[in-house]
């Protein structure tokens, strides 16, 4: 084999997540009343089209989990030797981005560097110039060609990736159709996401389209990395805070007395610890241990890795406690139905009818809480790790990305591209989160009219 | 004519033209109460709000027109409309806790009112909010006006409603199930005052109500609803003494009395059908008997049948022909005064059952300590039920009742143990239940049952009906496998009238009355000898509650069940019990047999409840007085 397969603990998770998700769907699909919901979430076009664009980011996000570490030419007495860096699958696809790094700054579909330096030509004179890129606009002959050619590629490129949309479209149109989705929306944002992406990938084969950084790497490169790190913060956290949440609150809402009043004592101290110093103290020790043992660790990777995962443990200990009121609060009012009572007076076990009644009666609150974490979550991450305290530098995230714009925007000229990467990409994706949420939960909220529940 | 108000031809309907009020038309004179009577999901309270122009989000107006004193209140623009509403036009509704704001006084409410109709402001106002105030008959107004609605009991707060209504002096008064959510002896009251304030003013009043009894008590003239249509139209007396209408033939026939105890209720099969749902024919032609093939065929039009009378029906439409309905009306339709002592229903002797008692109840207290202070120190009790004594003997139904808050309910799960009692025994069938551990409570559990009020909070919107009657079977290990288990569930649903394809179905499917036959399946699963059933037919239908009724009753008799019928509706005690328990405040000021309480009750507390219920006899008015029970 020419590669060996890396499961990094975050990797892990994320399977989990998703294999709990499909077995979630396909446990649901076979349930009439379960799928109600989401039928009304299903024809909603903002959230369908929202969903979209969640989708294109979660792809690019599973791609970067697949980790594998490619095998190196030389071998050791027998044994192949792997190369100590871990790539994934999304590495290996923009393989021309990550390597055709420049020597520094360039802004986005330049074909110089951002800064004057002294270049000697063939007759041995020094220039101070900009010096061409090693890559980017490299096949120009002469840069006032650059206009001409940013607008073809970007043309075919788009032109390419609409032909693959339409053919796309063409091939769901039916099966949308046939499912009464929301045929016209979600068919002009497939053709238009399609044409951007053809546009886009057609000229960063040439160019930086979002200019590179200090050391010269693509800023779209990183961006796109960013991806994953995101949606590991604004999922893998849930892995924690629900079972927190759910456990602590169905029990006190339920059982009252002493052990309700146990619950909100802890829930009520530590929400109020400033999070933000928790989560720092914690972070910091957590990086105290990771130096101090090395030997734990074979590659940087899964140092940072691992350091990734306890920040969402962290992040997951300290923010479950408003779930955790909301599932309370409901339990309480729950508790008094009568089919509850009804349960009780047949000597149903408290367990059953936790488990029964409770948990599948508060399953709302939990989808709306969790689907409008996300992109707190998400924010979270960027404040944290612009503060410092946040995912290991080394990690790509749009957190380190900000946090490294900090000096960037105090040069002059100012270097924006970074930072205005950063901000696009997280924009649209908590955008669309936020969006997608806002259909989730008028499609759960039972507080809503709505005349299909009357009959 | 000189009506105050004149509907003709109302449509109103949803955005998909789903029709839910579907050709309308009546009119109301000036001093004159007009009720509109029908079931829930009619569209009574829809007619209401078309024509104070309140229709909720989806809704539509959609044709016929409205005459307010010749002003065409469609006609009118929005900012002009306010002007009538409250001013000409005023509305109270049904819930009183809910129409009043919480952080408003009384006085600045209705002085709200005052400055928009009236034009008086500030202090101008005040001293004719306490006047109004003492129109509807709050004692101290003066000082009241100043308190905020949490401070008033819910008759209180109707009364308040009522002033904030008269404020504006309105020519007309709609009010919306005005005492459906009052006790009788408060619905009364509430009653009696919407009589005087009528008289006072001469205003005219659109009386919307599902209770025959209020409709005798206060109305003039009548127009029954169903789905969507006014199928009857007549003045009470004519109403009262000759139905015309199948529908309301049989909404006379299934009102529970004394005097069929030993007949099945007429209930109407079915239930009322869902806005759209039958678009061809007549509305009722389903759950009619007299249906013939024109019904389902060709909706019937409007027949005048004499002065003031009309009918929606085919038996009506040829000339001349009056057909007489089959023997649901007469002697037996009227309901006897307490007083009169009608031979009624023979069965059980004067004394107390001698039988050995399934239940025995002695001396049962149950206490909640209030709590106060850091340290939660006990400061008080609320005794919900202080000392109660009761015995049920086998296949026999004891009723218990009394009013919204008395304990009653407190009771029923005291005596399930889902309450620990705080003192006092429950004995059931020889085994002293109180103090039990959990362990050997459960064993005891299937003995003793209990059917719930809500049929819609009763049973969990997440599991289907196979499973919600599975439960209590595999909680008590009754049934040794599963396909046991269906078999159970199978002849279950057929005791309680279901389709056996109904196991595979959810809650939400269910009409209230279903889902009330489902609750009592589930009830039944672990086969009981007693079902503690609070209140299981104040949330259902009168047509529906027949069939609970009936069905309870052939139950009884087929399984020998005892009962103990938690309820605040004499009808029905009447009709079901054997014995009864009048409670109040926790205590049991009287007990014994169905017809020694109701006939000639002893306690001042008795009579006070039997003469507040209204009389459904059509003979007008008996005019009642505050008796300071509030």
């Amino acid at each position: 084999m020419s590669f060996m397969p890396v499961v990094l603990w975050s990797d892990a998770l994320m399977f989990l997540l998703i294999a709990t998700g499909s077995a979630t769907a396909w446990y649901i699909r076979r349930r009439e009343h379960l799928l109600l919901p989401w039928r009304r979430v299903a024809q909603n076009a903002t959230a369908m089209v929202s969903l979209l664009v969640l989708a294109l980011f979660l792809l690019a996000g599973l791609l970067d989990t697949l980790h594998y570490r490619a095998a190196l030419p030389q071998s050791n007495g027998g044994g192949k030797v792997y190369s100590p860096e871990v790539l994934s699958v999304f590495d290996k696809l923009v393989e021309p981005l990550r390597l055709q790094t420049e020597k520094t700054y360039s802004a986005p579909f330049a074909v110089t560097l951002y800064a004057k330096e002294s270049i000697s030509d063939a007759q041995g004179n020094v220039l101070r110039d900009y010096p061409r890129l090693r890559y980017g606009g490299a096949h120009l002959a002469d840069a006032a060609q650059r206009d001409g050619d940013v607008l073809k590629r970007a043309l075919l490129g788009a032109l390419g990736g609409l032909l693959a949309g339409l053919l796309v479209a063409l091939a769901g149109r039916r099966w949308l159709a046939r499912r009464s989705l929301p045929l016209r929306p979600l068919l002009s944002a497939t053709l238009i996401s399609a044409a951007l992406l053809g546009a886009t990938a057609s000229l960063a084969a040439a160019y930086h389209v979002l200019g590179t950084d200090k050391v010269g790497q693509d800023v779209l490169y990183l961006s796109l990395k960013s991806i994953r790190t995101g949606l590991i913060i604004g999922t893998v956290t849930t892995l924690v805070t629900l079972p927190l949440a759910l456990l602590l609150g169905i029990a006190a809402g339920y059982f009252r007395g002493w052990v309700d009043d146990a619950i909100q004592y802890v829930y009520t101290v530590l929400s109020s610890i400033p999070s933000v110093l928790l989560i720092a103290a914690a972070v910091l020790m957590m990086q105290v241990t990771i130096e101090t043992h090395p030997e734990w660790f074979d590659t940087a990777a899964s140092r940072a890795d691992l350091r990734l995962v306890f920040l969402c443990l962290i992040l997951g200990v300290t923010s479950w406690t408003g779930l955790c009121r909301l599932l309370r609060g409901e339990t309480l009012k729950l508790r008094e139905m009568e089919y509850i009572q009804a349960a009780q007076s047949f000597g149903v076990s408290s367990l059953r009818i936790l488990t029964r009644h409770i948990v599948p009666n508060v399953m709302h609150i939990i989808l709306i809480a969790l689907v409008m974490d996300f992109s707190a979550l998400v924010l979270a991450e960027a404040v944290l790790s612009y503060v410092g305290v946040g995912v290991d530098p080394s990690m790509i995230s749009f957190g380190t990305m900000i946090n490294a714009a900090r000096l960037e925007m105090g040069r002059e000229p100012m270097v924006w591209w970074a930072l205005a990467a950063a901000f696009g990409f997280m924009l649209v994706l908590v955008l669309a989160a936020n969006l997608f949420a806002d259909a989730v939960r008028d499609a759960f909220d039972p507080r809503l009219n709505r005349t299909e529940g009357a009959a | 004519m000189g009506d105050i108000l004149n509907v003709s031809g109302l449509v109103t309907q949803l955005r998909n033209g789903t029709r839910i009020v579907d050709d309308i038309s009546f009119g109301i004179r000036a001093g004159e109460t007009f009720a509109l009577l029908g079931e829930s999901g009619c569209g009574k309270s829809m007619t209401a709000l078309s024509l104070m122009r309140l229709l909720p989000d989806g809704v539509m107006h959609a044709g016929g027109a409205a005459q307010m004193e010749g002003v065409d209140l469609f006609g009118l623009r929005e900012r002009e409309m306010r002007e009538v509403r409250g001013g000409r036009m005023a509305m109270i509704f049904q819930e009183p806790g809910l129409s009043l704001n919480p952080v408003l006084t009384v006085g600045q409410q209705i002085a709200e009112a005052l400055a928009l109709h009236q034009g008086l402001h500030g202090t101008a106002a005040q001293p004719r909010c306490a006047e109004l105030l003492a129109q509807v008959g709050i004692p101290d107004a003066a000082r009241r006006v100043a308190e905020y609605p949490f401070q008033f009991s819910g008759g209180m707060k109707q009364r308040v409603m009522i002033a904030m209504a008269l404020a504006g002096q309105p020519k007309l008064l709609i009010a919306d199930e005005p005492t459906t959510a009052l006790d009788v002896t408060i619905q009364a009251q509430v009653l009696q005052l919407l009589r005087d304030a009528q008289d006072g003013s001469g205003m005219a009043m659109l009386l919307i109500t599902h209770d025959l009894g209020v409709v005798a008590e206060n109305a003039h003239r009548v127009g029954v609803m169903y789905a969507g249509q006014i199928v009857e139209q007549a003045s009470r007396a004519q109403l009262f003494a000759e139905p015309l209408h199948p529908y309301t033939q049989k909404l006379f026939a299934a009102l529970p009395d004394a005097a069929r105890r030993n007949q099945p209720l007429a209930a109407i099969p079915g239930n009322v059908p869902p806005p759209g749902g039958i678009t061809q024919g007549c509305r009722f032609a389903p759950r009619c008997d007299r249906a013939w093939a024109l019904c389902s065929e060709q909706a019937p039009e409007w027949t005048v049948v004499g002065e003031g009378q009309g009918v929606r029906c085919h038996l009506y439409q040829e000339p001349g022909i009056r057909i007489q309905d089959s023997g649901v009306k007469g002697e037996e339709r009227g309901h006897p005064s307490p007083a009169c002592g009608r031979g009624a229903g023979g069965e059980g002797g004067s004394t107390l059952n001698p039988q050995s008692p399934l239940l025995q109840v002695s001396d049962l207290h149950v206490h909640f300590p209030i709590r106060k202070g850091v340290l939660q120190r006990t400061v008080g009790q609320v005794k919900a039920v202080d000392g109660v004594s009761l015995e049920i003997p086998r296949g026999r139904t004891l009723a218990l009742v009394g009013e919204s808050g008395c304990g009653k309910t407190t009771l029923g799960k005291a005596l399930l143990q889902l309450i620990p009692p705080t003192a006092g025994s429950v004995h059931f069938a020889g085994r002293e239940l109180t103090g039990l551990a959990v362990r050997e409570l459960r064993t005891r559990r299937a003995a003793m049952q209990m059917v719930f009020q809500d049929p819609y909070a009763s049973l969990n919107p997440k599991m289907r009906v196979a499973e919600i009657l599975e439960e209590g079977m595999a909680a008590l290990n009754i049934g040794n496998d599963s396909a046991a288990r269906q078999t159970h569930i199978d002849t279950l649903l057929d005791q309680v009238g279901l389709a056996r394809n109904a196991k595979w179905r959810y809650p939400h499917e269910f009409s209230g009355g279903q889902r009330q036959r489902i609750a009592i399946a589930r009830a039944l699963a672990v086969s009981p000898q007693l079902l503690i059933c609070d209140e299981p037919t104040s949330a259902l239908d009168v047509s529906v509650q027949a069939q609970i009724l009936n069905l309870l009753k052939a139950l009884q008799r087929e399984l020998n069940l005892s009962y103990l019928f938690i309820t605040h509706n004499l009808a029905v005690v009447e009709y079901i019990a054997h014995e009864v328990c009048v409670m109040y405040l926790g205590r049991i000021v009287e007990r014994g047999t169905a017809e020694e309480v109701l006939r000639s009750p002893g306690h001042p507390y008795t009579q006070a409840l039997l003469s507040a219920v209204p009389r459904i006899d059509g003979e007008g008015r008996s005019h009642l007085h505050d008796d300071g029970l509030g």
